[in-house]
């Protein structure tokens, strides 16, 4: 946890802006509604919500997915809980037991949205 | 002063015992010996579960209920006698009679005829009604794709529709000690010996919201307590030791976390919200037939070490529907896996899959899905993990390539492909002790929604 609030000061030091990945701001967790996987993403720290807010938006993680999910994205907010929610539809190769996939329950999709770029703001 | 409140405060402890079918099996044992506990819920039933135990049922009809309750009663049954824990249970899953027989046999074999009532929850299976709600204009369409049941209904294989918290009460307020259901909701499960102790009313939306959301942070079992935990998760002390949660609820419909003491795993703020959205649709409208809870209301707060409180919960009024699990059969499937050693371990799992697809093309074999992928490159994170994988250097790479089909032959004729591939493909390769992979029936899973006076739940009681 120190490690990472060190990597995001040292970001907003710099005078220009820095991309790290969303595992430094956020933690996730994944799942499944039938052939829909859904993604929630937590801000590791309060001060670090606003951020996922403006800059992880269902647009960004629709093409951050690109060829992974066939069907739109959707996004709702959990600010009590400095939350996001996403819904990813067509995600699972029809899901449940027609799915294919290793992860046909969209278990590990959660790391995937964290290997996302933030750019940090000055 | 905190303890004269506490002592005025009743308090139910609701304690997770499993989080599906197959979860641990020590963890309900350690629930109900580990320290003060007033119920045990148990829930079994994902959405393929249902599926499976109908797979069971249609092979044997005295199954169709999670198996593995029984001898996990029989080992907790004295405890529970002793110390008046009350269980609630979806455990019955197509067939809950069967599994009360079950539970009750053993109970008396332990020489507990007499002490025990179980509560056995019904009329969730809809299927021998299926074709006259649909005469009556029910359609049944499918909650994510909109087609009517009719275009599956000669190949549905069960449909239950999922109940909620009130008749699991009925049987709690007719003295059951161990309530078991069919496809009673997993939140419902948690909810009712709360609406039970507390006598929550029917439209107390707002504590019916805070009990449904108390059920679905533990419906999971050790999910929300160090278990599948991704924040700090090298920390997360002891989860060979992992404690399950319990819920600590009050009256006023706030709750707490916990666990038992000496347990391994972690409660926190970060851990239980991980739970919270866990499955997670439109946090605002969590519809459950008890209610609508609004997940953007919960305000959690770490109250001691493991300990998180929950509060402010807000819900809304139940709709006039119901949800349906409905199974049918839909194709089979089948998945092969080779595993390809360095150097070029992924080259060399592409080439074989190329070889494969070539040889089943040239049978002329057509299915509605294949699928390949390289396990160690691209399986989980697919092209996301590819961009940065140091794809010339893994030291190995599964092929895994699975088919589905309507047509059971095809599948049959494409698991013989693999093996050929060992002395007649691209080097290096091994991992096929498992044998030729057998095509496997797909039982799917089919949403949808019903009115609700078109279901009655039926509650018996029967003296052990």
């Amino acid at each position: 946890m120190r490690r990472r609030s060190k990597a995001v000061k040292r970001g907003r030091g710099r005078s220009g802006r820095r991309r790290v990945p969303l595992l430094e701001l956020a933690h996730a967790r994944s799942g499944d509604k039938g052939d829909t996987a859904n993604v929630g993403l937590i801000a590791l720290k309060p001060e670090y919500y606003p951020i996922l807010v403006k800059q992880v938006t269902a647009a960004r993680v629709a093409r951050h997915f690109k060829g992974m999910v066939k069907g739109p994205v959707e996004r709702f907010e959990l600010p009590n809980l400095g939350a996001l929610n996403f819904l990813l539809h067509g995600a699972l190769d029809g899901g449940g037991t027609i799915s294919l996939k290793t992860d046909a329950q969209g278990k590990v999709l959660s790391t995937a949205l964290l290997r996302l770029e933030i750019e940090l703001p000055r | 002063m905190t303890a004269q409140r506490a002592s005025l405060s009743p308090t139910v402890r609701i304690a997770a015992g499993q989080g599906f079918w197959g979860d641990w099996l020590e963890a309900p044992y350690r629930q109900v010996t580990g320290g003060p506990i007033d119920y045990l819920m148990m829930d079994y039933l994902a959405e393929v579960t249902m599926s499976i135990m109908q797979k069971q049922k249609s092979r044997d009809p005295s199954l169709g209920y999670a198996t593995d309750f029984v001898p996990l009663m029989e080992r907790i049954l004295p405890t529970l006698a002793e110390r008046g824990i009350k269980v609630t249970a979806n455990a019955g899953g197509v067939n809950p009679r069967a599994c009360a027989e079950a539970v009750a046999a053993a109970a008396r074999a332990l020489g507990l005829a007499g002490k025990l009532k179980i509560g056995i929850v019904t009329g969730d299976d809809l299927l021998g009604r299926l074709d006259g709600l649909l005469a009556r204009g029910h359609q049944l369409r499918n909650l994510d794709t909109g087609r009517p049941l009719r275009d599956v209904r000669d190949r549905v294989l069960s449909a239950n529709a999922y109940l909620g918290a009130w008749p699991v009460v009925e049987a709690l307020r007719r003295d059951a000690d161990i309530v078991i259901t069919g496809r009673v909701t997993d939140t419902g499960l948690t909810l009712a010996p709360m609406i039970h102790a507390f006598g929550w009313r029917p439209d107390d939306w707002d504590l019916l919201a805070a009990g449904t959301v108390a059920g679905h942070t533990i419906e999971c079992g050790a999910q929300c307590s160090g278990g599948n935990c991704l924040v700090d998760w090298e920390r997360i002390p002891d989860l060979a030791n992992v404690g399950y949660p319990i819920v600590a609820a009050h009256p006023d419909g706030t709750f707490e976390i916990t666990k038992h003491a000496g347990t391994g795993g972690r409660i926190t703020v970060a851990g239980v919200t991980e739970q919270l959205v866990y499955e997670m649709g439109n946090p605002a409208e969590y519809i459950t037939p008890d209610c609508v809870a609004d997940f953007t209301t919960i305000r959690l707060a770490q109250a001691g070490k493991d300990r998180v409180r929950v509060s402010g919960v807000r819900g809304r009024p139940a709709t006039d529907k119901l949800k349906v699990s409905i199974a049918y059969s839909y194709g089979y499937k089948a998945v092969g896996s080779l595993v390809y050693a360095w150097p070029d371990a992924y080259k060399k799992a592409k080439a074989a899959d190329r070889v494969l697809r070539q040889r089943l093309k040239d049978l002329g074999l057509g299915f509605e899905a294949m699928l390949s992928e390289f396990v160690g490159a691209d399986a989980t994170h697919g092209p996301l993990a590819l961009a940065s994988a140091p794809l010339g250097e893994l030291p190995e790479v599964q092929l895994r390539i699975g088919v589905r089909s309507p047509d059971r032959a095809a599948v049959e004729r494409f698991t013989r492909e693999i093996a050929p591939l060992i002395l007649n493909g691209p080097p290096s390769v091994t991992g096929f002790a498992g044998g030729r992979p057998k095509p496997e029936q797909i039982v799917a899973y089919w949403p949808a929604l019903v009115d609700k006076r078109m279901v009655e739940p039926c509650v018996e009681i029967v003296d052990v």
